[in-house]
């Protein structure tokens, strides 16, 4: 379990969150590293959500911190936090289904580093996702399932972010276009600045795309390897992987 | 047929000021999910200021751009002070509070405006433009308000379109979770939603006002025509609201003119139980899943 | 973050059942609907005492102010019903009082007996209740208060269209009904009192009252109330459990009705007026400033929160007016201050009084358990 080489982008120590009686995540690190894509596995109910939401202040931690690059956030409100360079697709995707294409990702690129320049952000969306281009003036409700996903990445990644958290992205897709979307965002992340933080319960194709993996149980990491031994690692697998 | 067409045009005259009403109700509502009983009364509140301006400066238009200044204020006020406090998923509580306004500030304003009847000049004549022999009921204060409304909504879709203030307020509106994670200041933009609201109620409050008297609860009987106008358009669409005003205009005008004006405020009970019964999602809303 | 409006428990059935000991809960459950229904014929005995030695021990002013106390008393229990207890918001209630009012004016003259008129009233009312409720079952929250909303601006446009039958704007005289003979014996019987027409009313509006309370709450203690309460906490599990929602609501407006328009029977014989002006939408409004204040679902508060309606405008008119405001605008002080309570008792207590006594007495009562966290939902 060694740390990654590199300077995290993102690194949270000691996080404890809940809700209520209900403690959710219980003394969590995890870092993200720039030019990776770090893997958060875990079975249902395990905090991988919890985890995101209080990395991006939409749960407040109890305990422990939240730091990007040397920027300490934590206990920042979520929109500070979207300004620090922390872009977060939720689960469920959160299109905005009456705004068109464009819309939506002009309201990513108008934020933080891309402002000034949202036509050139926006077009590189379209040139990572091509769908979306077909579709710029359409109200993104006519969207399908793939091109929402691709959307509210595209979204996320036009304010140019050093930190992406994607919130299982392959919830609802089917398998061709998930290898498809994580084929693009391996691509994206390969050689650049960006840290990927790629929560799912879909681990098979989780750490099939991603550097390293971090496996939560109950709130706690229980593993955090390079993907590729977590991948191997049977008993691991069965006991918490499912597959 | 003459009397018909004439019926027809105030109808749409004033369908035009409900429809600016409804249109602020649904901007509250689309924002916050609040619908807002206190517009009519913070309305009226600021007719109040606008009728002082007016009689201490002559001027209708100044009076009028106190009232929508004065609202803006009163709007954003409400918002930061007391709606903002009731806290997310608490729908009774949100209409008791707009309630509460609705009364004090009533109150309130027979208290310093006094409670007597008080007549609002008009913005210009109240006489029919003469068509060869015969007089249509088209006046030239209802072109300034059928304009002064036209002006609002066109400046409302532009905001709405084409900023990028407004591309956040619609996202707020939307869903607020996601617009913070898009670094959009949510509560701002709740404020802003707010004080653009009570600026257009305002509108409305001044133009129902023109050329006719105002009292404390004059809004009243216009509450109810633009929130039965907001839900025939169906409560989420801006468009549907103007459509809706139109209409309610035009069908009460018909009552008042053929049935007896007394009874125009059971013809809008009966249109809002027969949109409520038939079509609850509104006449002109996309999305059919609402919580009615 | 306020905590959101939770309607404050009936007393005796779920908070209590909470802290009986395992072997017991069994024989208490099977005990308590007999024992609430002989507690609540207790409190009802106890009240008609303290109804009958504060009218004997207060002059004529004073038993005025308590006739009109007890049918917003009447009202304010109907609507909490509805509201605390059902989960339905209603600004018609005003309305629904005129109603009774109107009915109980065109009955009156007729010779009908007083309590057979009131009996009509609140059936009547009722009916409009069953109308309404009917327009109005399948809406909630913003939807429903609007709707009655404009039910309550557009009644007051009947009497004025038949204004032959219903007097239009002048509005309809009530006779005041002439106390009977044996009533002036029993009240000098007691207390060697001389009657005054306002003693009698004040004697009506309460016997009506405490009647319309004891039904109340034994029907909120029965099985109705919990379905009611089933409803309103989680409509959807309830429809699941088999609650047909529409007939649920429709009845839980329907009761609420009558009460409403018993009230109004004896808003009618006490104002001894019906008129438009009479039911205006501040009157609405002010039925739910007494019913959230006094704290939403409960009856005690209902009680509590007429009181408020009655003795609170005199006192702030008069403040306003040792202030140095005209009549006109001290008379105004009332709505402004209904207003005012309205939007503060939502803001910071939105149990109201009973609701918040109740909570501190239980926090007292109860070990701590556990400090609660401010929960983050997802909408
Ligand atoms: N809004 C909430 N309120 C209460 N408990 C919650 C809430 N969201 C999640 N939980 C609980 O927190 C734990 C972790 O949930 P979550 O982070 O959603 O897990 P995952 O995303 O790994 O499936 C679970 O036990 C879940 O029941
Ligand atoms: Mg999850």
């Amino acid at each position: 379990m060694s740390p990654p080489a590199t300077t995290a982008a993102l690194r949270v120590t000691g996080l404890t969150a809940g809700y209520g009686p209900v403690t959710a995540l219980d003394g969590v690190d995890v870092t993200a590293g720039p030019g990776r894509i770090t893997a958060v596995l875990g079975a249902n109910g395990a905090g991988k959500t919890t985890l995101l939401r209080t990395v991006s202040g939409l749960v407040p931690a109890r305990s422990g911190s939240v730091h990007a690059g040397d920027v300490d956030l934590t206990g920042a409100a979520p929109e500070r936090i979207a300004r620090a360079g922390i872009a977060h697709v939720p689960e469920g995707r959160g299109v905005v289904t009456e705004l068109t294409v464009e819309e939506n990702l002009r309201l990513g690129a108008l934020l933080g580093k891309a402002r000034g320049r949202t036509d050139t952000a926006i077009d590189d969306v379209y040139a990572m996702f091509p769908p979306l281009a077909e579709r710029r003036r359409r109200d993104a409700h006519t969207l399908s399932g793939g091109e929402r996903q691709m959307l509210v990445i595209g979204r996320a990644l036009a304010c140019g972010p050093d930190v992406l958290l994607l919130d299982e992205p392959s919830l609802g897709l089917a398998p061709r276009v998930v290898s498809q979307i994580f084929e693009l965002l391996r691509e994206r992340v390969e050689g650049s600045r960006l840290a990927v933080l790629l929560v799912e319960q879909n681990a098979r194709s989780a750490l099939s795309v991603a550097d390293l993996g971090v496996v939560l149980n109950l709130g706690r990491v229980v593993a955090s390897a390079p993907a590729a031994e977590l991948a191997a690692d049977d008993a691991l697998r069965h006991a918490y992987l499912g597959f | 047929m003459l009397q018909f067409v004439n019926t027809l045009l105030t109808g749409l005259g004033q369908g035009a000021v409900y429809a600016a009403f409804a249109l602020a109700l649904v901007l509250i509502w689309r924002a916050t999910r609040v619908v807002n009983f206190a517009q009519g009364a913070m309305a009226a509140f600021t007719t109040y200021l606008a009728l002082l301006v007016v009689e201490s400066t002559g001027s209708w238009w100044v009076g009028l751009l106190t009232a929508l200044a004065a609202g803006l204020v009163l709007g954003a006020g409400v918002e930061r002070v007391v709606v903002r406090r009731v806290g997310p998923h608490n729908e009774l509580g949100a209409v008791i509070v707009t309630l509460g306004l609705f009364v004090a500030l009533q109150a309130l304003a027979a208290i310093l405006f006094g409670a007597q009847f008080r007549s609002f000049p008009a913005p210009a004549g109240l006489e029919g433009f003469a068509l060869g022999s015969v007089t249509i009921a088209l006046t030239p204060s209802m072109l300034i308000t059928v304009g002064a409304v036209a002006v609002v909504l066109l400046g409302l879709v532009a905001l709405f379109r084409f900023t990028d203030v407004g591309l956040r307020m619609r996202a707020s509106a939307f869903d607020g979770e996601v617009a913070r994670l898009l670094g959009v200041p949510v509560g701002r933009m709740l404020t802003l939603g707010w004080a653009l609201a009570a600026l257009v109620g305002s509108l409305a409050g001044v133009l129902i006002a023109g050329g006719s008297l105002v009292w404390p609860a004059y809004m009243d009987t216009v509450i109810v025509n633009g929130f039965v106008a907001a839900v025939l358009g169906g409560l989420d669409s801006p468009g549907g609201a103007v459509v809706g005003g139109l209409a309610m205009g035009v069908i009460l005008a018909l009552v008042t003119g053929y049935v007896g004006s007394d009874l125009v405020p059971l013809a809008a009970l009966a249109v809002l139980v027969a949109v409520l019964l038939v079509r609850p999602q509104g006449l002109f809303a996309r999305t059919a899943a609402r919580r009615v | 973050m306020a905590a959101p409006v939770r309607p404050t428990e009936q007393a005796g059935t779920a908070s209590r059942s909470g802290r009986e000991p395992g072997r017991w809960s069994g024989l208490a459950a099977r005990l308590r609907p007999r024992a609430t229904f002989a507690r609540h014929a207790a409190l009802a005995l106890l009240a008609l005492v303290v109804v009958v030695l504060v009218l004997e021990l207060t002059g004529p002013f004073r038993n005025s102010q308590f006739a009109t106390m007890s049918y917003y008393a009447v009202a304010a229990a109907g609507l909490t019903v509805l509201t605390g207890l059902n989960g339905q918001i209603s600004l018609g209630h005003g309305a629904l009082m005129a109603v009774g009012a109107y009915t109980t004016g065109l009955l009156l003259p007729a010779d009908v007996p007083l309590l057979l008129v009131l009996v009509i009233a609140a059936g009547v009312t009722a009916l409009v209740g069953v109308l309404v409720g009917a327009a109005a079952a399948r809406l909630k929250g913003p939807y429903l208060a609007g709707a009655t909303l404009a039910f309550a601006v557009a009644l007051p446009g009947l009497a004025i269209h038949f204004d032959e039958a219903l007097g239009g704007e002048q509005g309809l005289p009530v006779p005041s009904p002439r106390p009977p003979d044996w009533f002036a014996d029993a009240v000098y019987f007691l207390s060697a009192n001389e009657t005054s027409s306002a003693k009698y009313l004040a004697y009506v509006g309460w016997l009506v009252a405490i009647v319309a309370f004891l039904l109340l709450a034994n029907l909120t203690a029965s099985r109705i109330g919990r379905i009611w309460k089933a409803v309103r906490d989680d409509e959807v599990a309830a429809e699941l459990a088999g609650v047909r929602l529409s007939r649920v609501r429709v009845l839980a407006f329907a009761v609420s009705a009558a009460c409403a328009g018993l009230a109004g029977g004896v808003l009618g014989v006490v104002v001894r007026l019906a008129a438009p002006t009479g039911f205006t939408i501040v009157l609405s409004i002010s039925l739910l400033t007494a019913v959230v204040v006094g704290g939403l679902g409960s009856l005690l508060g209902a009680v509590l929160g007429s009181a408020l309606l009655v003795f609170l405008p005199p006192a702030v008119t008069d403040l306003g007016a040792s202030a140095g405001l005209t009549d006109v605008q001290a008379a105004q002080l009332a709505p402004f201050v209904y207003g005012a309570v309205l939007i503060l008792v939502i803001l910071l207590a939105p149990g109201g009084v009973v609701g918040t006594v109740r909570a501190r007495w239980h926090a007292r009562t109860t070990a701590p358990a556990g400090a609660p966290e401010e929960r983050t939902g997802r909408s």
